[in-house]
């Protein structure tokens, strides 16, 4: 009888401690980039840094403005989310209540194989596909540009919101959906008017899962989007996202430019932060 | 559990003591400092060095001018430049040694009607001067400018040798030669540049001023897309020996398949 409590509070310290990992990581995660990032914004000016409109770190005048980075971060993740939410979620409709048991089955494995794909083949294959397809059919003289970009983050985002979905639209109880049915309305009707309002909150929780994988994607942004500073003032532009201007500039970057690096990458985080922060709210609110 | 806890600190311990080794050697070090392009070569040259001689190297990436000012100040013992020495640098009592030339070959898609630039043409290219090959007797197409990240040797390279600099109006700025060959072979209007050595048969290196970049051109200086590498020293002080060593070592013939993996032709 000692013997087993002594193993249950051993085991249950275990878990403590690993718990204690994840939260310590985030903890230094949160500090360091605090600390390095902090310095740089001191010296450009928080106003300049945030709002200036050009940046060009290693000219004889360097200018530090990332308001290029912050536009195009927020279209690309916008224009991703417009057409991948969609998109995934017809088809995780389509997987859980109308596909026959084997078509789910084959398509929900497809889908698998889509989210395990690594970032740097889904930015190759854009580089060598859609960029060209890019250029050829809108007839531009390069497609490397923001909608090559939002295509790829829309693909990229389609698994998490698929898979989100279905389990949210799967836990909806039979019984909601009979009670619609037995009340005459079609199927569809059932499926729109009754499970997806039921599962709210899950399919909720899966744009926010899309919106987190699309800001936060560097790699394979990085090989279609062009990665010049300009203001995105088009689809066609060639543009940079917060994440490629962290990652294309720090292997050789040195001194004030590679501390605006960490600025960059703080505010990246504390954007995160607030998406998760608001949408958060909202599937509270929904709850309540 | 206490066993683990013992395994655990047997094994910092060995690798504290491991790394312990590496800063004990007593046989003296080779103080580097200057030019963040020749990081590469220098890197190789300085890792094989410290591992034949077991003498310890440092390489300070400072950029050329920083690193001229060092070695006059005593502050390191070889200078790195990625420019020839100025004539009052060198009568203030400096003299260079070329280590080895970079190469930088001008690339467009293989397609492309336009074989020779010059350059000239190749800077009022990429400052957005001229925006059509049919300017340069080539099709009618929109030039596409490829380029490198800031910070990148070759692009470093490339716009202080067409005196371009903070000048270029890039369509895309890329992170890897790869990228670059990739994009410009892809691309029938692109133009793009890369170094001599990892050039590939997918693309076409125009020719400049009409001298096509190879080893023979780069290093007798009729190809002008390039830059030499120097090594600074003090005019008729003597280096420490293990210094001396150290420029020896690169210097001899031995270190030109070091020097050429990393892309750059070899001086000597």
């Amino acid at each position: 009888m000692k013997k087993n409590q002594l193993m249950e509070k051993a085991i249950h310290g275990l878990f403590l401690v690993l718990g204690l990992i994840t939260v310590g990581c985030v903890l230094l995660i949160t500090v360091y980039l605090v600390i390095s990032g902090i310095p740089a914004i001191r010296e450009i000016g928080l106003i300049d840094f945030l709002f200036g409109k050009e940046w060009a770190s290693t000219a004889s005048e360097p200018k530090y403005g990332i308001l290029p980075f912050i536009l195009t971060s927020i279209y690309g993740t916008t224009g991703a989310i417009l057409i991948g939410v969609p998109v995934g979620f017809m088809t995780a409709v389509y997987l859980s209540k109308l596909a026959s048991p084997k078509v789910k089955s084959v398509m929900q494995s497809a889908v698998s194989l889509l989210a395990g794909i690594s970032s740097v083949v889904y930015g190759l294959v854009g580089m060598l596909v859609l960029v060209l397809g890019i250029r050829k059919f809108f007839d531009v003289p390069d497609g490397a540009s923001l909608l090559a970009a939002i295509i790829v983050l829309a693909i990229m985002i389609l698994p998490s919101i698929i898979k989100m979905s279905v389990t949210a639209l799967d836990a909806v109880p039979k019984e909601y959906e009979d009670a619609s049915l037995a009340l005459g309305a079609t199927p569809i009707e059932t499926y729109f008017k009754v499970s997806v309002p039921a599962a709210k909150s899950g399919i909720a929780a899966a744009v926010v899962l899309g919106v987190g994988r699309a800001i936060g994607e560097a790699m394979a942004v990085m090989m279609v989007a062009g990665n010049v500073p300009n203001m995105p003032d088009s689809l066609f532009q060639s543009v940079r996202f917060l994440t490629t201007a962290v990652s294309s500039e720090m292997a050789y970057s040195s001194g004030l430019q590679q501390q605006a690096l960490f600025s960059i990458a703080l505010v990246l985080f504390l954007f995160i932060m607030l998406i998760n922060a608001t949408l958060n709210f909202f599937l509270k609110r929904e709850k309540e | 559990m206490k066993k683990m806890i013992t395994m655990l600190m047997v094994a910092v311990m060995a690798i504290s003591v491991l790394t312990g080794c590496g800063g004990a050697e007593p046989s003296g070090t080779v103080a580097t400092d200057g030019s963040t392009s020749m990081e590469k070569v220098i890197g190789a040259l300085g890792e094989a060095f410290q591992n034949d001689t077991g003498i310890s190297f440092t390489y300070n990436p400072t950029g050329s001018g920083s690193g001229i000012k060092a070695v006059q100040e005593g502050r390191c013992d070889i200078g790195l430049s990625s420019r020839e020495l100025k004539a009052e640098e060198k009568e203030a009592g400096l003299s260079g040694t070329v280590l080895a030339y970079d190469g930088i070959a001008v690339i467009v898609h293989p397609e492309n009607t336009v074989s020779d630039l010059s350059v000239e043409t190749i800077a009022k290219i990429y400052t957005g001067e001229i925006t059509n090959w049919s300017e340069v007797g080539g099709n009618d197409a929109e030039i596409v400018l490829i380029g490198r990240e800031a910070g990148s040797g070759t692009r470093d390279g490339f716009e202080s040798i067409t005196d371009t600099e903070d000048a270029c109006q890039y369509r895309q700025e890329l992170t890897s030669t790869g990228d670059v060959i990739t994009t410009v072979a892809q691309n029938p209007g692109a133009i793009g540049y890369a170094s001599v050595a990892s050039t590939k048969d997918t693309v076409k290196a125009v020719t400049v001023d009409g001298v096509a970049p190879t080893e023979a051109t780069i290093k007798d200086g009729s190809y002008v897309v390039q830059r030499p590498f120097v090594l600074v020293t003090k005019t008729g002080v003597e280096l420490s020996d293990a210094a001396q060593k150290f420029f020896d070592y690169i210097t001899s013939a031995d270190a030109n398949e070091i020097i050429s993996a990393a892309g750059v032709v070899s001086a000597n």
